[in-house]
Protein backbone atom coordinates (compact mmCIF):
# COMPACT_ATOMS: atom_id res chain seq x y z
CA UNK A 1 0.00 0.00 0.00
CA UNK A 2 1.19 3.20 -0.91
CA UNK A 3 0.43 5.74 1.54
CA UNK A 4 0.89 9.91 1.19
CA UNK A 5 0.50 11.76 4.29
CA UNK A 6 -0.17 15.72 3.99
CA UNK A 7 1.40 17.59 6.82
CA UNK A 8 1.40 21.54 7.36
CA UNK A 9 3.87 23.47 9.67
CA UNK A 10 1.86 25.90 11.78
CA UNK A 11 3.11 28.42 14.21
CA UNK A 12 1.56 27.04 18.04
CA UNK A 13 -1.32 29.21 18.35
CA UNK A 14 -1.87 28.62 21.81
CA UNK A 15 1.55 30.85 22.20
CA UNK A 16 0.76 33.14 20.09
CA UNK A 17 0.33 37.27 21.18
CA UNK A 18 -1.64 40.28 20.24
CA UNK A 19 0.64 43.42 19.94
CA UNK A 20 -1.24 45.92 22.57
CA UNK A 21 -0.40 48.46 20.36
CA UNK A 22 -0.93 48.06 16.64
CA UNK A 23 -3.66 45.09 17.09
CA UNK A 24 -1.98 43.26 14.94
CA UNK A 25 -1.26 39.03 16.33
CA UNK A 26 2.39 38.70 16.43
CA UNK A 27 3.48 35.89 14.02
CA UNK A 28 7.38 36.08 14.35
CA UNK A 29 8.99 34.23 17.11
CA UNK A 30 6.19 31.71 17.67
CA UNK A 31 7.29 28.39 18.17
CA UNK A 32 6.72 25.88 15.22
CA UNK A 33 4.83 22.76 15.28
CA UNK A 34 3.46 20.11 12.88
CA UNK A 35 -0.45 20.80 12.58
CA UNK A 36 -2.14 18.25 15.61
CA UNK A 37 -4.41 16.50 13.53
CA UNK A 38 -1.67 16.34 10.93
CA UNK A 39 -0.06 13.70 13.24
CA UNK A 40 -3.46 11.58 13.41
CA UNK A 41 -3.25 11.30 9.99
CA UNK A 42 0.57 10.16 9.83
CA UNK A 43 -0.75 7.94 13.16
CA UNK A 44 -3.43 6.19 10.17
CA UNK A 45 -0.91 6.05 7.54
CA UNK A 46 1.20 3.83 10.03
CA UNK A 47 -1.08 1.22 11.17
CA UNK A 48 -2.08 0.55 7.64
CA UNK A 49 1.57 0.18 6.73
CA UNK A 50 1.67 -2.47 9.86
CA UNK A 51 -1.39 -4.11 8.03
CA UNK A 52 -0.72 -4.27 4.60
CA UNK A 53 3.22 -2.85 4.25
CA UNK A 54 3.84 -0.53 1.49
CA UNK A 55 5.76 2.78 1.38
CA UNK A 56 4.24 6.54 3.10
CA UNK A 57 5.94 9.41 1.85
CA UNK A 58 5.23 12.85 3.81
CA UNK A 59 4.74 16.11 1.48
CA UNK A 60 4.84 19.41 3.23
CA UNK A 61 4.55 22.68 1.33
CA UNK A 62 6.47 25.08 3.41
CA UNK A 63 9.78 26.98 4.57
CA UNK A 64 12.56 25.33 4.35
CA UNK A 65 12.77 25.42 8.52
CA UNK A 66 9.72 23.03 7.74
CA UNK A 67 12.31 20.03 7.41
CA UNK A 68 12.77 19.96 11.40
CA UNK A 69 9.21 19.04 11.55
CA UNK A 70 9.12 16.26 8.89
CA UNK A 71 11.60 14.59 10.78
CA UNK A 72 9.39 14.14 13.31
CA UNK A 73 7.62 12.43 11.24
CA UNK A 74 9.94 10.16 9.70
CA UNK A 75 10.90 9.31 13.21
CA UNK A 76 7.46 8.20 13.95
CA UNK A 77 7.44 6.07 10.93
CA UNK A 78 6.96 8.04 7.55
CA UNK A 79 9.87 6.32 5.01
CA UNK A 80 10.40 9.63 2.78
CA UNK A 81 9.96 12.90 2.92
CA UNK A 82 9.26 15.62 0.53
CA UNK A 83 9.22 19.37 0.98
CA UNK A 84 7.74 21.54 -1.62
CA UNK A 85 8.77 25.16 -1.68
CA UNK A 86 6.14 27.72 -1.91
CA UNK A 87 5.93 30.86 -3.90
CA UNK A 88 6.27 34.20 -2.17
CA UNK A 89 2.55 34.87 -2.66
CA UNK A 90 0.06 32.07 -2.12
CA UNK A 91 -3.25 31.14 -0.89
CA UNK A 92 -5.44 27.80 -0.84
CA UNK A 93 -5.66 27.35 -4.73
CA UNK A 94 -1.31 27.61 -4.35
CA UNK A 95 -0.98 25.08 -1.73
CA UNK A 96 -3.76 22.92 -2.81
CA UNK A 97 -2.05 22.75 -6.62
CA UNK A 98 1.58 22.02 -5.50
CA UNK A 99 0.45 18.85 -3.46
CA UNK A 100 -1.87 17.47 -6.19
CA UNK A 101 1.60 18.10 -8.53
CA UNK A 102 3.75 16.37 -5.81
CA UNK A 103 1.43 13.87 -5.12
CA UNK A 104 1.26 13.06 -9.10
CA UNK A 105 5.02 13.46 -9.30
CA UNK A 106 5.38 10.45 -6.48
CA UNK A 107 2.96 8.44 -9.11
CA UNK A 108 2.06 5.83 -7.48
CA UNK A 109 -0.32 6.08 -4.45
CA UNK A 110 -3.57 4.42 -2.99
CA UNK A 111 -4.43 6.57 0.10
CA UNK A 112 -3.93 10.18 0.58
CA UNK A 113 -4.30 10.77 4.20
CA UNK A 114 -4.70 14.39 5.33
CA UNK A 115 -5.57 16.03 8.79
CA UNK A 116 -9.36 17.39 9.11
CA UNK A 117 -8.51 21.29 9.21
CA UNK A 118 -4.95 22.67 9.94
CA UNK A 119 -4.88 24.39 13.35
CA UNK A 120 -4.06 27.74 11.87
CA UNK A 121 -6.15 28.03 9.38
CA UNK A 122 -8.87 26.00 10.20
CA UNK A 123 -10.59 25.70 6.95
CA UNK A 124 -10.56 21.54 5.51
CA UNK A 125 -10.45 23.21 2.62
CA UNK A 126 -6.98 21.58 0.90
CA UNK A 127 -8.18 18.21 1.08
CA UNK A 128 -11.32 18.20 -0.72
CA UNK A 129 -9.18 20.26 -2.86
CA UNK A 130 -6.21 18.25 -3.68
CA UNK A 131 -8.99 14.71 -3.46
CA UNK A 132 -10.62 17.35 -7.30
CA UNK A 133 -7.31 18.07 -8.46
CA UNK A 134 -6.44 14.47 -8.40
CA UNK A 135 -9.99 13.48 -9.61
CA UNK A 136 -10.35 10.96 -6.87
CA UNK A 137 -12.99 10.28 -4.10
CA UNK A 138 -12.78 11.81 -0.55
CA UNK A 139 -13.95 10.78 2.69
CA UNK A 140 -13.86 13.77 5.21
CA UNK A 141 -13.90 14.08 8.94
CA UNK A 142 -12.86 10.34 9.61
CA UNK A 143 -13.21 9.25 13.16
CA UNK A 144 -12.50 5.81 12.00
CA UNK A 145 -10.54 4.21 9.27
CA UNK A 146 -10.89 -0.08 8.32
CA UNK A 147 -8.34 -0.48 5.42
CA UNK A 148 -8.37 -3.74 3.23
CA UNK A 149 -6.54 -5.11 0.28
CA UNK A 150 -9.02 -3.41 -1.71
CA UNK A 151 -11.20 -0.73 -0.06
CA UNK A 152 -11.38 1.48 2.81
CA UNK A 153 -14.60 1.82 5.27
CA UNK A 154 -14.52 4.88 7.23
CA UNK A 155 -16.80 6.18 10.35
CA UNK A 156 -17.57 9.83 9.70
CA UNK A 157 -18.47 12.34 12.03
CA UNK A 158 -20.70 14.68 9.64
CA UNK A 159 -21.67 16.61 12.99
CA UNK A 160 -25.86 15.69 13.19
CA UNK A 161 -24.89 12.72 11.48
CA UNK A 162 -22.68 9.76 11.66
CA UNK A 163 -22.05 8.74 8.18
CA UNK A 164 -20.04 5.21 7.43
CA UNK A 165 -18.20 5.36 3.67
CA UNK A 166 -16.82 2.87 1.97
CA UNK A 167 -14.10 3.42 -1.22
CA UNK A 168 -11.79 1.82 -3.14
CA UNK A 169 -8.43 2.84 -4.10
CA UNK A 170 -6.67 5.43 -4.45
CA UNK A 171 -9.02 7.62 -2.43
CA UNK A 172 -8.25 10.48 -0.26
CA UNK A 173 -9.00 10.60 3.83
CA UNK A 174 -9.24 13.07 6.22
CA UNK A 175 -9.11 12.08 9.31
CA UNK A 176 -10.08 13.91 13.15
CA UNK A 177 -8.66 14.20 16.22
CA UNK A 178 -10.23 11.72 17.93
CA UNK A 179 -9.20 8.96 15.03
CA UNK A 180 -6.52 7.68 17.06
CA UNK A 181 -3.75 8.91 19.65
CA UNK A 182 -0.49 9.61 17.70
CA UNK A 183 2.43 7.64 18.67
CA UNK A 184 5.71 9.24 20.55
CA UNK A 185 8.38 7.98 18.52
CA UNK A 186 11.47 6.48 20.72
CA UNK A 187 14.92 7.69 21.03
CA UNK A 188 16.20 4.90 18.81
CA UNK A 189 13.29 5.94 15.86
CA UNK A 190 14.24 9.77 16.15
CA UNK A 191 18.10 8.88 15.82
CA UNK A 192 17.57 6.30 12.97
CA UNK A 193 15.53 9.25 11.01
CA UNK A 194 17.96 10.93 10.23
CA UNK A 195 19.12 8.58 7.50
CA UNK A 196 15.70 8.80 6.21
CA UNK A 197 15.61 10.97 2.63
CA UNK A 198 14.17 14.09 2.65
CA UNK A 199 13.53 15.92 -1.21
CA UNK A 200 13.55 19.29 -1.66
CA UNK A 201 11.24 20.28 -4.79
CA UNK A 202 10.37 23.59 -6.27
CA UNK A 203 7.41 24.77 -7.16
CA UNK A 204 8.87 25.96 -10.31
CA UNK A 205 9.74 22.49 -11.29
CA UNK A 206 6.13 21.09 -10.52
CA UNK A 207 4.09 24.03 -11.94
CA UNK A 208 4.65 27.39 -13.52
CA UNK A 209 2.59 30.03 -12.99
CA UNK A 210 0.83 29.81 -9.77
CA UNK A 211 -0.59 32.55 -8.90
CA UNK A 212 -3.03 33.17 -5.54
CA UNK A 213 -6.55 33.96 -6.64
CA UNK A 214 -7.42 35.30 -2.93
CA UNK A 215 -4.91 37.99 -1.19
CA UNK A 216 -5.11 38.35 2.57
CA UNK A 217 -5.23 41.88 2.39
CA UNK A 218 -5.33 42.36 6.42
CA UNK A 219 -4.88 40.43 9.46
CA UNK A 220 -6.85 42.13 12.54
CA UNK A 221 -5.51 40.51 16.12
CA UNK A 222 -8.26 40.33 18.77
CA UNK A 223 -6.97 40.33 22.46
CA UNK A 224 -9.83 39.25 24.93
CA UNK A 225 -9.36 41.29 27.81
CA UNK A 226 -11.29 39.66 31.49
CA UNK A 227 -11.54 40.36 34.48
CA UNK A 228 -9.87 37.24 35.83
CA UNK A 229 -11.15 37.83 39.61
CA UNK A 230 -10.20 33.92 41.21
CA UNK A 231 -11.61 32.98 44.47
CA UNK A 232 -9.61 30.44 46.28
CA UNK A 233 -9.90 28.99 49.83
CA UNK A 234 -12.70 29.19 52.07
CA UNK A 235 -15.72 27.65 49.48
CA UNK A 236 -18.33 28.88 50.36
CA UNK A 237 -16.97 32.21 50.66
CA UNK A 238 -15.76 32.16 47.12
CA UNK A 239 -19.51 30.65 45.87
CA UNK A 240 -21.11 33.47 47.76
CA UNK A 241 -18.52 35.72 46.38
CA UNK A 242 -19.09 34.27 43.29
CA UNK A 243 -23.31 34.71 43.92
CA UNK A 244 -22.86 38.03 44.16
CA UNK A 245 -20.52 39.23 41.98
CA UNK A 246 -22.90 37.98 39.19
CA UNK A 247 -25.79 39.86 40.68
CA UNK A 248 -24.29 43.20 40.49
CA UNK A 249 -23.18 42.46 36.80
CA UNK A 250 -26.53 41.81 36.29
CA UNK A 251 -26.33 38.02 34.65
CA UNK A 252 -28.82 36.29 37.57
CA UNK A 253 -32.24 37.22 37.45
CA UNK B 1 -25.06 36.01 -11.39
CA UNK B 2 -24.78 35.09 -7.25
CA UNK B 3 -25.60 31.63 -6.79
CA UNK B 4 -26.44 30.24 -2.83
CA UNK B 5 -26.99 26.70 -2.05
CA UNK B 6 -26.92 24.98 0.97
CA UNK B 7 -29.25 21.49 2.25
CA UNK B 8 -30.11 23.35 5.72
CA UNK B 9 -33.26 25.50 4.30
CA UNK B 10 -32.34 28.04 7.13
CA UNK B 11 -29.14 28.24 6.44
CA UNK B 12 -30.36 29.31 3.02
CA UNK B 13 -32.60 31.76 3.86
CA UNK B 14 -29.60 33.49 5.75
CA UNK B 15 -27.42 33.11 2.61
CA UNK B 16 -30.33 34.56 0.70
CA UNK B 17 -30.45 38.15 2.01
CA UNK B 18 -26.59 38.57 2.30
CA UNK B 19 -26.92 37.11 -1.50
CA UNK B 20 -29.47 39.76 -2.86
CA UNK B 21 -27.36 42.26 -1.03
CA UNK B 22 -24.19 41.22 -3.11
CA UNK B 23 -26.18 40.62 -6.27
CA UNK B 24 -27.46 44.61 -5.87
CA UNK B 25 -23.97 45.53 -5.27
CA UNK B 26 -22.72 43.59 -8.72
CA UNK B 27 -26.39 44.97 -10.28
CA UNK B 28 -26.42 41.13 -11.22
CA UNK B 29 -29.03 38.08 -10.41
CA UNK B 30 -29.65 36.15 -6.93
CA UNK B 31 -30.56 32.31 -7.97
CA UNK B 32 -31.06 29.95 -5.00
CA UNK B 33 -30.21 26.30 -5.65
CA UNK B 34 -32.33 23.06 -4.81
CA UNK B 35 -30.53 19.72 -5.83
CA UNK B 36 -32.53 16.39 -5.05
CA UNK B 37 -36.30 16.62 -5.76
CA UNK B 38 -38.35 19.76 -7.56
CA UNK B 39 -39.58 20.51 -4.46
CA UNK B 40 -41.92 23.58 -5.52
CA UNK B 41 -42.98 24.85 -2.14
CA UNK B 42 -39.26 25.35 -1.07
CA UNK B 43 -38.62 26.70 -4.15
CA UNK B 44 -41.33 29.48 -3.31
CA UNK B 45 -40.21 30.25 -0.03
CA UNK B 46 -36.48 31.17 -1.52
CA UNK B 47 -38.30 33.10 -3.83
CA UNK B 48 -40.05 35.12 -0.78
CA UNK B 49 -36.53 35.54 1.27
CA UNK B 50 -34.85 37.37 -1.68
CA UNK B 51 -34.00 34.94 -4.77
CA UNK B 52 -34.48 36.15 -8.25
CA UNK B 53 -34.73 32.47 -9.42
CA UNK B 54 -34.28 29.11 -8.24
CA UNK B 55 -32.81 26.45 -9.84
CA UNK B 56 -33.72 23.25 -8.81
CA UNK B 57 -31.30 20.29 -10.24
CA UNK B 58 -33.15 16.99 -10.45
CA UNK B 59 -31.42 14.14 -9.43
CA UNK B 60 -31.91 10.48 -8.79
CA UNK B 61 -28.61 10.49 -5.84
CA UNK B 62 -30.22 9.87 -2.74
CA UNK B 63 -27.71 10.97 -0.45
CA UNK B 64 -24.90 14.11 -0.26
CA UNK B 65 -21.55 12.60 -1.66
CA UNK B 66 -19.04 15.44 -2.08
CA UNK B 67 -17.59 14.08 -5.14
CA UNK B 68 -21.25 13.99 -7.59
CA UNK B 69 -22.89 17.50 -5.59
CA UNK B 70 -19.63 18.80 -6.85
CA UNK B 71 -20.03 17.73 -10.53
CA UNK B 72 -23.61 19.03 -9.79
CA UNK B 73 -22.70 22.23 -8.30
CA UNK B 74 -20.01 22.87 -11.24
CA UNK B 75 -22.77 22.19 -14.25
CA UNK B 76 -24.67 24.74 -12.34
CA UNK B 77 -22.24 26.92 -12.18
CA UNK B 78 -21.22 26.55 -15.74
CA UNK B 79 -24.91 26.90 -16.93
CA UNK B 80 -26.02 30.23 -14.82
CA UNK B 81 -22.02 31.33 -15.31
CA UNK B 82 -22.35 32.54 -12.05
CA UNK B 83 -19.37 34.29 -10.27
CA UNK B 84 -20.30 34.65 -6.96
CA UNK B 85 -20.88 31.39 -5.25
CA UNK B 86 -22.56 31.35 -1.17
CA UNK B 87 -22.55 27.96 0.23
CA UNK B 88 -23.47 26.76 3.77
CA UNK B 89 -21.12 25.81 6.04
CA UNK B 90 -21.96 22.93 7.28
CA UNK B 91 -20.04 20.17 7.16
CA UNK B 92 -21.55 18.65 3.59
CA UNK B 93 -21.26 22.44 2.57
CA UNK B 94 -17.39 23.15 3.28
CA UNK B 95 -16.49 19.79 1.69
CA UNK B 96 -18.50 20.32 -1.19
CA UNK B 97 -16.89 24.09 -1.41
CA UNK B 98 -13.86 23.08 -1.31
CA UNK B 99 -13.71 20.52 -3.74
CA UNK B 100 -15.97 22.55 -6.12
CA UNK B 101 -13.16 25.04 -5.83
CA UNK B 102 -10.58 22.63 -6.79
CA UNK B 103 -12.97 21.03 -9.67
CA UNK B 104 -13.81 24.65 -11.16
CA UNK B 105 -9.98 25.75 -10.13
CA UNK B 106 -12.12 29.35 -7.87
CA UNK B 107 -10.26 30.91 -5.03
CA UNK B 108 -12.72 30.17 -1.76
CA UNK B 109 -12.47 31.04 1.41
CA UNK B 110 -14.25 28.97 4.63
CA UNK B 111 -16.66 29.88 7.99
CA UNK B 112 -16.98 33.45 6.58
CA UNK B 113 -18.32 35.93 9.29
CA UNK B 114 -18.36 38.65 7.24
CA UNK B 115 -18.59 39.02 3.29
CA UNK B 116 -18.93 42.55 1.20
CA UNK B 117 -17.45 44.41 -1.94
CA UNK B 118 -14.54 46.49 -1.38
CA UNK B 119 -13.46 48.27 -4.31
CA UNK B 120 -15.66 45.85 -6.36
CA UNK B 121 -13.82 43.34 -5.29
CA UNK B 122 -15.65 40.31 -3.11
CA UNK B 123 -14.23 40.65 0.32
CA UNK B 124 -14.72 38.07 2.84
CA UNK B 125 -13.42 37.74 6.61
CA UNK B 126 -12.60 34.81 8.70
CA UNK B 127 -11.52 33.79 11.66
CA UNK B 128 -7.93 32.74 12.12
CA UNK B 129 -4.97 31.50 14.58
CA UNK B 130 -7.52 29.96 17.16
CA UNK B 131 -9.58 32.96 17.27
CA UNK B 132 -6.47 35.57 17.74
CA UNK B 133 -6.90 36.71 14.65
CA UNK B 134 -9.68 38.11 12.02
CA UNK B 135 -7.86 37.46 8.21
CA UNK B 136 -9.61 40.30 5.63
CA UNK B 137 -9.80 37.95 2.26
CA UNK B 138 -9.88 39.48 -0.92
CA UNK B 139 -10.98 37.79 -4.13
CA UNK B 140 -8.85 38.73 -7.34
CA UNK B 141 -10.51 36.09 -9.84
CA UNK B 142 -13.36 34.52 -10.60
CA UNK B 143 -15.81 32.58 -10.03
CA UNK B 144 -15.66 33.35 -5.80
CA UNK B 145 -16.23 30.73 -3.80
CA UNK B 146 -17.50 31.37 0.07
CA UNK B 147 -18.96 29.44 2.31
CA UNK B 148 -20.78 31.19 5.58
CA UNK B 149 -21.97 29.34 8.85
CA UNK B 150 -25.33 29.71 10.07
CA UNK B 151 -26.47 32.22 11.99
CA UNK B 152 -24.07 34.81 10.75
CA UNK B 153 -26.65 37.25 8.72
CA UNK B 154 -30.52 37.36 9.74
CA UNK B 155 -32.60 36.67 6.87
CA UNK B 156 -34.82 38.84 5.23
CA UNK B 157 -38.31 39.59 5.82
CA UNK B 158 -40.54 37.06 4.17
CA UNK B 159 -42.54 38.63 1.29
CA UNK B 160 -45.19 36.15 -0.08
CA UNK B 161 -45.65 38.69 -2.69
CA UNK B 162 -42.16 38.26 -4.72
CA UNK B 163 -41.74 36.65 -7.93
CA UNK B 164 -39.43 34.73 -9.09
CA UNK B 165 -38.86 31.80 -12.23
CA UNK B 166 -38.06 28.38 -11.70
CA UNK B 167 -36.29 26.58 -13.63
CA UNK B 168 -35.50 22.76 -13.29
CA UNK B 169 -33.32 20.40 -14.81
CA UNK B 170 -32.43 17.03 -14.81
CA UNK B 171 -28.79 16.56 -14.19
CA UNK B 172 -27.26 13.36 -14.13
CA UNK B 173 -23.48 12.78 -13.38
CA UNK B 174 -20.90 9.91 -12.94
CA UNK B 175 -20.93 7.93 -10.07
CA UNK B 176 -17.98 8.01 -7.59
CA UNK B 177 -16.16 5.16 -6.67
CA UNK B 178 -17.06 5.43 -2.66
CA UNK B 179 -20.44 4.22 -1.48
CA UNK B 180 -22.73 5.24 1.79
CA UNK B 181 -23.05 1.88 3.73
CA UNK B 182 -25.30 4.07 6.63
CA UNK B 183 -26.38 7.02 7.78
CA UNK B 184 -27.03 7.53 11.69
CA UNK B 185 -29.04 10.52 13.35
CA UNK B 186 -26.81 12.06 16.18
CA UNK B 187 -28.92 14.91 16.95
CA UNK B 188 -30.62 14.48 20.26
CA UNK B 189 -33.28 17.19 20.73
CA UNK B 190 -33.69 20.70 20.62
CA UNK B 191 -30.56 22.09 21.91
CA UNK B 192 -29.47 25.15 20.63
CA UNK B 193 -26.17 26.60 22.38
CA UNK B 194 -25.81 29.01 19.65
CA UNK B 195 -29.18 31.33 21.18
CA UNK B 196 -28.96 30.13 24.52
CA UNK B 197 -28.51 33.30 27.01
CA UNK B 198 -26.81 31.14 29.91
CA UNK B 199 -24.65 28.11 29.54
CA UNK B 200 -23.15 25.77 31.79
CA UNK B 201 -20.63 23.61 29.85
CA UNK B 202 -18.65 20.49 31.56
CA UNK B 203 -15.32 18.86 30.72
CA UNK B 204 -12.68 16.26 31.57
CA UNK B 205 -12.73 17.32 34.91
CA UNK B 206 -16.56 15.34 35.05
CA UNK B 207 -15.55 11.41 36.02
CA UNK B 208 -18.98 10.09 34.74
CA UNK B 209 -21.78 10.53 32.56
CA UNK B 210 -24.27 10.71 35.01
CA UNK B 211 -22.38 13.47 36.62
CA UNK B 212 -23.51 15.53 34.12
CA UNK B 213 -26.43 16.17 35.90
CA UNK B 214 -24.25 18.51 38.25
CA UNK B 215 -24.02 20.99 35.24
CA UNK B 216 -27.45 20.05 34.54
CA UNK B 217 -29.21 21.37 37.63
CA UNK B 218 -27.29 24.46 37.87
CA UNK B 219 -28.26 25.77 34.21
CA UNK B 220 -31.75 24.74 35.45
CA UNK B 221 -31.42 27.19 38.79
CA UNK B 222 -30.01 29.72 36.36
CA UNK B 223 -33.49 29.72 34.03
CA UNK B 224 -30.56 29.21 31.38
CA UNK B 225 -31.37 24.94 30.56
CA UNK B 226 -28.72 24.75 28.26
CA UNK B 227 -25.60 22.38 28.82
CA UNK B 228 -22.28 22.81 26.69
CA UNK B 229 -19.54 20.76 26.49
CA UNK B 230 -15.57 20.15 25.20
CA UNK B 231 -14.86 18.84 22.20
CA UNK B 232 -13.50 15.18 24.55
CA UNK B 233 -16.73 15.12 26.08
CA UNK B 234 -18.91 14.84 22.56
CA UNK B 235 -16.08 13.29 20.40
CA UNK B 236 -14.46 10.95 22.44
CA UNK B 237 -16.44 9.85 25.17
CA UNK B 238 -19.74 10.73 23.34
CA UNK B 239 -21.52 11.52 26.84
CA UNK B 240 -23.37 14.51 24.74
CA UNK B 241 -24.47 15.25 21.53
CA UNK B 242 -22.74 17.63 19.05
CA UNK B 243 -24.89 19.90 19.41
CA UNK B 244 -23.71 20.36 23.07
CA UNK B 245 -20.29 20.81 21.50
CA UNK B 246 -18.65 24.55 22.00
CA UNK B 247 -15.35 25.78 20.25
CA UNK B 248 -13.27 26.03 17.35
CA UNK B 249 -14.50 22.94 15.59
CA UNK B 250 -17.67 22.97 17.50
CA UNK B 251 -20.34 25.98 18.50
CA UNK B 252 -19.71 29.13 18.35
CA UNK B 253 -21.26 30.56 20.64
CA UNK B 254 -22.07 34.35 22.86
CA UNK B 255 -24.39 33.91 25.92
CA UNK B 256 -24.62 36.69 29.17
CA UNK B 257 -23.33 34.23 30.74
CA UNK B 258 -20.94 31.10 30.34
CA UNK B 259 -19.92 28.45 32.83
CA UNK B 260 -17.27 26.52 32.67
CA UNK B 261 -16.52 23.70 34.53
CA UNK B 262 -14.02 20.96 34.84
CA UNK B 263 -12.27 22.84 31.28
CA UNK B 264 -9.03 23.53 30.74
CA UNK B 265 -9.10 26.53 28.44
CA UNK B 266 -7.52 25.47 25.90
CA UNK B 267 -7.43 27.98 23.06
CA UNK B 268 -9.65 25.67 21.21
CA UNK B 269 -12.54 25.67 23.58
CA UNK B 270 -12.16 29.20 23.90
CA UNK B 271 -12.28 29.92 20.37
CA UNK B 272 -16.08 28.67 21.06
CA UNK B 273 -16.87 31.10 23.21
CA UNK B 274 -14.86 34.24 23.86
CA UNK B 275 -17.08 36.40 22.59
CA UNK B 276 -19.80 35.66 25.81
CA UNK B 277 -20.61 38.13 28.54
CA UNK B 278 -19.48 36.73 31.52
CA UNK B 279 -17.32 33.79 31.76
CA UNK B 280 -17.11 32.10 35.40
CA UNK B 281 -14.79 28.89 35.56
CA UNK B 282 -14.65 26.42 37.93
CA UNK B 283 -11.86 24.27 38.15
CA UNK B 284 -9.51 22.48 40.67
CA UNK B 285 -6.52 23.41 39.26
CA UNK B 286 -5.90 27.31 40.38
CA UNK B 287 -2.74 27.57 37.27
CA UNK B 288 -5.37 26.18 34.31
CA UNK B 289 -5.41 28.41 31.58
CA UNK B 290 -9.22 28.77 32.14
CA UNK B 291 -8.23 31.14 34.62
CA UNK B 292 -6.79 33.87 32.47
CA UNK B 293 -9.79 33.68 30.07
CA UNK B 294 -12.70 33.98 32.72
CA UNK B 295 -14.26 36.85 34.46
CA UNK B 296 -14.74 34.79 37.46
CA UNK B 297 -13.26 31.64 38.95
CA UNK B 298 -13.44 29.67 42.03
CA UNK B 299 -10.24 27.44 42.58
CA UNK B 300 -12.19 24.17 43.89
CA UNK B 301 -13.29 20.87 43.47
CA UNK B 302 -16.20 21.04 40.68
CA UNK B 303 -18.21 17.93 42.91
CA UNK B 304 -18.22 20.27 45.92
CA UNK B 305 -18.20 23.89 44.40
CA UNK B 306 -21.09 22.98 41.50
CA UNK B 307 -23.96 21.50 44.63
CA UNK B 308 -23.06 24.41 46.55
CA UNK B 309 -23.25 27.16 43.51
CA UNK B 310 -26.75 25.54 42.49
CA UNK B 311 -27.81 25.90 46.29
CA UNK B 312 -26.80 29.36 46.28
CA UNK B 313 -28.24 30.78 42.92
CA UNK B 314 -31.34 29.23 44.33
CA UNK B 315 -31.37 30.79 47.27
CA UNK B 316 -30.84 34.17 45.78
CA UNK B 317 -33.22 33.79 42.98
CA UNK B 318 -35.61 32.53 45.55
C1 LIG C 1 -7.97 21.09 15.61
C2 LIG C 1 -8.52 21.03 16.98
C3 LIG C 1 -9.80 21.48 17.20
C4 LIG C 1 -10.33 21.44 18.48
N1 LIG C 1 -11.59 21.92 18.67
C5 LIG C 1 -12.08 21.95 19.91
C6 LIG C 1 -13.40 22.48 20.18
O1 LIG C 1 -14.12 22.89 19.28
N2 LIG C 1 -13.84 22.50 21.45
C7 LIG C 1 -13.08 22.05 22.50
O2 LIG C 1 -13.53 22.12 23.65
N3 LIG C 1 -11.85 21.54 22.27
C8 LIG C 1 -11.35 21.47 21.01
N4 LIG C 1 -10.12 20.93 20.81
C9 LIG C 1 -9.46 20.23 21.92
C10 LIG C 1 -8.75 21.18 22.88
O3 LIG C 1 -7.45 21.43 22.40
C11 LIG C 1 -8.64 20.52 24.25
O4 LIG C 1 -7.99 19.27 24.12
C12 LIG C 1 -10.00 20.30 24.93
O5 LIG C 1 -10.74 21.49 24.91
C13 LIG C 1 -9.79 19.85 26.34
O6 LIG C 1 -11.02 19.50 26.92
P1 LIG C 1 -11.25 19.62 28.49
O7 LIG C 1 -10.90 20.97 28.95
O8 LIG C 1 -12.62 19.12 28.74
O9 LIG C 1 -10.25 18.50 29.06
P2 LIG C 1 -8.84 18.64 29.79
O10 LIG C 1 -7.91 19.47 29.02
O11 LIG C 1 -8.44 17.26 30.14
O12 LIG C 1 -9.18 19.46 31.10
C14 LIG C 1 -9.86 18.96 32.21
C15 LIG C 1 -9.80 20.03 33.27
O13 LIG C 1 -10.61 19.63 34.37
C16 LIG C 1 -9.94 19.99 35.56
N5 LIG C 1 -10.47 19.08 36.60
C17 LIG C 1 -10.24 17.75 36.72
N6 LIG C 1 -10.92 17.25 37.77
C18 LIG C 1 -11.58 18.29 38.32
C19 LIG C 1 -12.45 18.42 39.45
N7 LIG C 1 -12.80 17.37 40.17
N8 LIG C 1 -12.94 19.64 39.72
C20 LIG C 1 -12.59 20.73 38.96
N9 LIG C 1 -11.79 20.67 37.91
C21 LIG C 1 -11.29 19.46 37.58
C22 LIG C 1 -8.49 19.80 35.30
O14 LIG C 1 -7.70 20.62 36.15
C23 LIG C 1 -8.39 20.26 33.83
O15 LIG C 1 -8.12 21.66 33.76
C24 LIG C 1 -9.57 20.95 19.54
C25 LIG C 1 -8.28 20.50 19.31
C26 LIG C 1 -7.75 20.53 18.05
C27 LIG C 1 -6.36 20.04 17.83
N1 LIG D 1 1.12 23.58 3.34
C1 LIG D 1 0.66 22.34 3.48
N2 LIG D 1 1.47 21.28 3.23
C2 LIG D 1 0.99 20.02 3.37
N3 LIG D 1 -0.25 19.72 3.76
C3 LIG D 1 -1.09 20.74 4.02
C4 LIG D 1 -0.68 22.09 3.89
N4 LIG D 1 -1.73 22.87 4.23
C5 LIG D 1 -2.75 22.04 4.55
N5 LIG D 1 -2.37 20.75 4.44
C6 LIG D 1 -3.19 19.54 4.69
O1 LIG D 1 -4.56 19.89 4.60
C7 LIG D 1 -5.23 19.73 5.84
C8 LIG D 1 -6.30 20.77 6.01
O2 LIG D 1 -5.75 22.07 6.04
P1 LIG D 1 -6.67 23.38 5.95
O3 LIG D 1 -7.40 23.30 4.66
O4 LIG D 1 -5.74 24.53 6.05
O5 LIG D 1 -7.60 23.32 7.12
C9 LIG D 1 -4.12 19.73 6.88
O6 LIG D 1 -4.51 19.04 8.04
C10 LIG D 1 -2.99 19.02 6.11
O7 LIG D 1 -3.19 17.62 6.11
Amino acid sequence: MNIIVCAKQVIDVSEMKVDPNTKKPILQGVPQKISDIDKNAMEEAIKIKEKHGGKITVVTVGPSDAKERIKELLAMGADEGILVSHPEKYDYHVISSLLAEAIKKIGEYDIVLCGEASIDMFSGQVGPRVAALLNIPQITYAQSVTAEKDKVTAERNMGDKAVTTESTYPVLITVTKESNEPRLPSLMQILGAANKPINDWTADSLTSGLNPMVDTVELKGISMERKNVIYQNDLDESVSKLVDSLTKEGVLR
Amino acid sequence: MVIVYSDDKKLTFELLSKGSELAKGLGKKLTAVIIGKADDNLAKEYISFGADNVFIAETSIDSFKAEEYTDILGNIVKETSAETILIGSNKNGKELASRLAGKINAGCVIDSTNVYLKDKKLTAERVVYSGNAIAVEQFNSKPCIVTVPSKVFDPLKKDGGRKGEIVKKKIEVEKSASKILKVQDMKTGDVNVEDAEIIVSCGRGFKNKDDIKLVDELAKVLKGKTVGCSRPIAADLKWLSEDHWIGLSGHKVKPKLYIAAGISGQIQHIAGMRDSGIIVAINKDSEALIFKSADYGIVGDLYEVLPKLTNAVKEKMG
